[in-house]
Order: C-alpha cells, then structure tokens, then sequence
C-alpha cells in the first residue's frame, strides 16, 4: 500500500508517487498543491492566514501562504520537479460561523484563498483546478501518482478536481 | 517580545480555580436545562502549539457540533462548547422533551435550542470569571456550526496565529449522569487577554 503522508495544520509535506500526502479538517486554512506531472512529485501546504508581514510574531513560514508557498516550491524543486511544469490547485477558504456583523478574521478564509492564488501567480505557477469558499469544512489529500487532488466534505459528498 | 504564556505554576493554578468556578456555573445552568446531575472535571489549562489544539477534540477530522461566541471586554476571547454529534441530538431531545434519538438532523428549532445551551453557558461562566478578576466579559450572540473539528476550531485559531505560535485553552468537560451530554467548553483568550486576566488575578 502507498504511503500517507499526513500534513498538519501550519505545515507542508513534499513526497513522490506513489505517496499521498492528506491534510484533515480545513475550514477558513487553505490546502495549496503543487504537482510536476512528469517526474510524479509534489507537496501539500496547509497554510491558515494570508501574510505573515501583518502577523506580530510566528516562527513557523509555513503558517501563511506569502512565506510558505516559495518554501514548498523550493523543496518539490529539490526533489526533481521543474518548477515551470508545477501546476497548483487549492481547496479550502470557508467561512464557518455566520455572523452579521462578520469581522475581518471571520472573513480570511477569502483572502487566504485570493492570497494563495497571488502568490502562485508571482511565481508562474498554474493554478489548475480550486474549491474554495461556502461555509463547511474540508479534508484534502492530493494523489502523487496522478495528481488527483481528492476533496472531501460531511455533507457535500467527496470529489476530485 | 515578553511572552505572555510563560506562567508561574502559581499563576496556572490560578487560572484552572477562576475556570473552575465559571465551569461550575454553567455546570448548574446546564443541569437545572435538562434537568439531569451533570459532572464536570477539574479544569484542564494547557499551553499547547496551535496546530495541537484540534487533537484535544479527536483530530482534525472528527465530526462535531460547535457553539461559537466571541467573548468582549477588556479581555476579549473566544468560547466553544463542543459536543459529538450524537450527544448534540441526545442534548437536542432533552431540551425539547423528547425520547433520545428522536432528532436525526439539526432543525432550526433543535440549533436554535442548542445554541441557547451554548449561550446559558457561556453566560454564566463569564459571570463567575468578570466576578473573580474584576474584569467585565460579555458574550456575543451564539452561532452553531456542525462539521469537522479542524475546520470549526481554524477561525478561533487564526485569531492566536497572527500573533504567535502557542495557544493558551481552558478546557472543561461536562457529563450527564445518564451519559447523554458530553460536551467540552473551550475558553481561549485572545492574543494579549491572557497578560490582562493574570494581571487582574495578582499572583505572582
């Protein structure tokens, strides 16, 4: 059987086919993986906030997508992949509570998602596939023999893009 | 930076007695709604990493029902009351007098019931914690979500992970004596809230 490679919350896994790497129970955090379909690597970040340059102290990059993004890009290059094929697809970015009067921090799983897609962008990297927004929960795990990227959910069933 | 988390023993034991207290409260509110002896344990205070917190609820992966608010005041923060899916319907019958295992999905009727729960709760914690520090807590309306641990704790997360690493949580455990609540009651200070109660408290 393949390897599960689980990632935490504020972490990133790098691996190569035939491993999966999982990340469980993503509300307003954002799933980012990146996949060289030739040489079959990938990695799977789960970042929660969108910049670490408005964050007052953390020593963990992988927290936040402007700082974890370059640093998984760098580590999948290590492991053989050509940046240049990387395609990226992201899941994640939930609003779970309603609240009417809904502060800003409610509201980051949006920006996580828009940062996420910015940073991608800067670093010519193709996003090709996304599931982000409404307001439930996601368990994420991306597939390094194919790059099939499975999203599963309580109520909404499982799907993979 | 001065860390706010680097508590004395002292000032820890300080802290489970003033959650203590506000737990039996709500351990009174709670038992005098369902009218059921409810059990409580002793609080737990923990200073974990962020990305341990969903482990305290069973994974990241574990279907719950969640009770949100967020507490206002001078020492702001965030509340859940956290409960298994089956113990929410269990909690649901209870409260609108039916046999358990009547409720099978969340109605508005039974999330609006459970949501009071959470708000009676929180109340009457905050009571005892604003009476024991002299600072004055206020709960927001509640507002319920039933879905996987991860997700539900990430927005009360996100708010300690702009500013650091660590989490300070205190954590109580409510039981019916027939086992049908089972209900953990997160109080998480927000960044800076922490240094405020301490302070309010006066231990060394």
């Amino acid at each position: 059987m393949a390897d599960l490679i689980k990632v935490g919350m504020a972490d990133y896994k790098v691996g190569r086919s035939p491993s999966t790497l999982i990340s469980y129970g993503l509300g307003s955090c954002i799933g980012v993986s990146l996949y060289d379909p030739i040489k079959k690597v990938g990695g799977l970040l789960h970042i929660m906030l969108p910049d670490s340059k408005q964050a007052r102290a953390s020593d963990n990059p992988a927290k936040f997508a402007d700082t974890g993004i370059p640093l998984m890009i760098n580590d999948v290059v290590s492991l053989g992949a050509t940046k240049a094929r990387l395609v990226a697809k992201l899941a994640g970015g939930a609003q779970m509570f309603a609240f009417s009067n809904a502060s800003d921090i409610m509201k980051v799983g949006n920006r996580n998602a828009e940062t996420c897609k910015q940073i991608l962008r800067r670093n010519g990297i193709k996003i090709v596939a996304e599931d982000t927004g409404g307001n439930y929960g996601r368990t994420v795990s991306i597939d390094l023999s194919t790059g099939s990227y499975k999203v599963k959910t309580i109520d909404r069933g499982e799907k993979n893009i | 930076m001065t860390d706010e988390f680097d508590l004395t023993p002292n000032q820890l034991d300080a802290m489970r007695e003033i959650g203590n207290i506000g737990a039996g409260n709500s351990a009174t509110a709670l038992s005098q709604i369902v009218n059921k002896k409810i059990d409580m344990n002793v609080p737990k205070v923990s200073i974990i990493p962020i990305e341990e917190v969903p482990e305290l609820v069973g994974g990241p992966d574990t279907l719950i029902v969640a009770v949100f608010l967020r507490v206002y005041g001078k020492a702001p923060g965030s509340i859940l009351f956290l409960m298994p899916k089956e113990n929410a319907f269990y909690l649901a019958d209870d409260l609108m007098g039916r046999p358990h295992g009547t409720t099978q999905e969340l109605d508005e009727m039974s999330i609006s019931a459970i949501k009071e729960v959470g708000n009676i709760l929180s109340g009457s914690y905050l009571g005892a914690f604003s009476h024991f520090t002299n600072i004055s807590m206020l709960p927001s309306i509640p507002s319920l979500a039933m879905d996987m641990a991860g997700a539900i704790l990430n927005i009360v997360l996100l708010q300690l992970g702009q500013m650091g690493d660590r989490a300070m949580v205190i954590e109580t455990k409510f039981i019916a004596e027939d086992d049908s609540i089972n209900g953990h009651f997160f109080l998480v200070p927000d960044p800076g809230s922490l240094g405020t109660i301490v302070k309010a408290v006066g231990v060394e």
